[in-house]
């Protein structure tokens, strides 16, 4: 298949989705003509979003940053608590119980409990909430993929005399390697949610979660669905990134799926 | 119980058992004994074959050479050495049943492995890698990822990673066992030619009698619960070549295998 064969073939069938979602969405609803609160159409949407396009923006810059640095900060623990997990086992017996204790606390619960921890107008609390919501997936996945190495492969590194850490770079971190992305993956979403939802307990006003409260209790819908639009490409963009990262780090995961 | 091979050599024995004992889970309610009072000489260059029943300690008494477990009782000695001391001297080498190749490597570095953790400079191990490729005729497929290979040329990667390093022992745990008939001849025929290009101690645990008879110079027949080791059988047939597999001396002592498993069993 040509170069360009191959660009339409990537891009045609979700291109075509698009259009055919937002299309219908404009369709049916200006055939039914629910009332404005039920939902606007996307062209109303999509002015709402340009006439109020500096506080959209500003709203995507502040909650993003948030999701960012809560996700980035969240997976270092995740990976940290993983490995420690694996190469210790008295981090076994104390840390993993620790970490379920913390993950089975209704993380939302705690945004008003973190609000008074950081300051009520403080982001802080936000990128906390995002913390303990995404390290979970991340530790709980990359400790299956340290730990679930083919035996042999460990005592072929014990034959040539290697020892645990060597073993740790050579064999358990690159198969973890795809357990991590996974769970990468799916913490993206998780940071956009955890990060809108905290910010409806506090943390800073001009973000996108501050944004859609108010919008919706002025009745202006329109802005709060832009709003709502603008954090889910937040997601879709670092959903994006992670499967670009994926790609560059382990080519060698999609070799085998070349071949079936 | 004989032992052959033993005696006038100056070097000392490639593995050298005395009254070696496994227990697992001593003292425990599930305490077994996998192996009782073995004992075994392999000399320098042999080919010995270990053939016995599934749970007969046969991949116990391999794992005992590599040292990645020890003896409860009794010794065991590599080169004239402890099997521990051996493996840190990387004396010996494993190929396992399952390739065990590293995705993440392409054929070329998955090789060069064991040459990165003894500290070999990039330039001798891919010279090293190359004649290896070469040894076990691989050469066109050194920048290829394990996944696009057949398991028969996994195997032979693994064969070539096992030697790079130009051990004086290789320990083979059932690494043909997964493989088809023809791909299993095709291999076996392989590893007699590598043997006899390198002149290299083959130890090799097997379930299949007719690929003990034809690979190794000696066969040693073992019992299970606990494992001992019930006959061993000289295997003198000649020069190996595809006819052998159709010698009367083959099918002479494929069915002298065949009986001592019987007895033992």
């Amino acid at each position: 298949m040509s170069a360009r064969g191959r660009l339409l073939r990537i891009w045609l069938p979700p291109a075509v989705a698009t259009v055919a979602i937002f299309g219908g969405w404009e369709l049916v609803l200006a055939v039914a003509r629910p009332d404005g609160f039920v939902l606007p159409p996307p062209s109303k949407i999509a002015g709402a979003a340009v006439s109020n396009g500096d506080a959209l923006l500003t709203a995507t810059r502040v909650t993003g940053f948030i999701v960012v640095t809560g996700l980035l900060a969240g997976v270092i623990v995740g990976v940290v608590i993983a490995l420690a997990v694996t190469a210790f086992r008295s981090a076994n017996e104390t840390l993993t119980p620790l970490a379920v204790a913390v993950n089975a606390v209704p993380i939302i619960a705690l945004a008003p409990i973190f609000n008074a921890w950081f300051g009520i107008l403080s982001p802080r609390s936000n990128q906390a909430v995002v913390v303990v919501l995404v390290f979970f997936p991340i530790f709980i996945n990359t400790a299956r993929g340290l730990a679930q190495v083919e035996p042999s492969q460990i005592e072929l590194m014990e034959s040539y005399g290697a020892g645990k850490w060597r073993i740790m770079r050579e064999v358990r971190i690159p198969n973890a390697m795809p357990f991590f992305f996974t769970a990468l993956k799916l913490s993206t979403s998780l940071a956009v949610i955890a990060a809108i939802v905290a910010e409806y307990f506090g943390g800073r006003q001009d973000a996108l979660g501050n944004l859609i409260t108010n919008s919706a209790g002025l009745t202006r819908y329109d802005d709060a669905w832009s709003a709502v639009l603008a954090g889910s490409l937040v997601g879709v963009m670092l959903y994006s990134l992670a499967v670009l990262a994926e790609r560059i780090i382990m080519p060698w995961y999609f070799v085998a799926r070349r071949q079936t | 119980m004989s032992s052959a091979d033993t005696g006038a050599a100056p070097a000392p024995a490639a593995v050298e058992i005395r009254g070696a004992h496994k227990t697992f889970n001593a003292g425990r309610p599930n305490e077994t004994q996998a192996l009782e009072n073995i004992d075994l000489d392999i000399g320098q260059g042999d080919f010995v074959t270990l053939i016995g029943p599934s749970g007969c300690g046969k991949s116990t008494l391999l794992r005992l050479m590599a040292a990645l477990t020890d003896v409860s009782q009794g010794t065991v000695a590599v080169n004239g050495k402890t099997a521990d001391r051996a493996r840190l001297d990387r004396d010996y080498s494993m190929v396992f049943q399952r390739a065990g190749l590293f995705d993440w490597r392409n054929v070329s570095r998955n090789i060069e492995l064991p040459l990165e953790l003894m500290g070999w400079k990039a330039a001798d191990r891919r010279r090293r890698s190359a004649e290896m490729l070469e040894l076990v005729h691989l050469t066109e497929f050194a920048r290829h990822h394990p996944a696009e290979l057949s398991g028969g040329m996994q195997q032979r990667v693994a064969i070539a990673r096992a030697m790079s390093f130009h051990p004086r022992l290789l320990l083979m745990d059932e690494p043909f066992g997964a493989l088809d008939e023809m791909t299993r001849e095709h291999m076996q025929n392989e590893l007699l030619r590598i043997w006899s290009e390198t002149k290299i101690t083959v130890v090799f645990v097997t379930h299949s009698i007719p690929e003990a008879v034809f690979l190794s110079t000696r066969v040693v027949v073992m019992s299970s619960r606990p494992g001992r080791i019930v006959a061993e059988i000289d295997n003198d047939i000649g020069e190996r070549n595809e006819s052998i597999r159709d010698d009367p001396a083959f099918f002479a002592n494929v069915t002298a295998v065949r009986n001592a498993l019987r007895e033992g069993a």
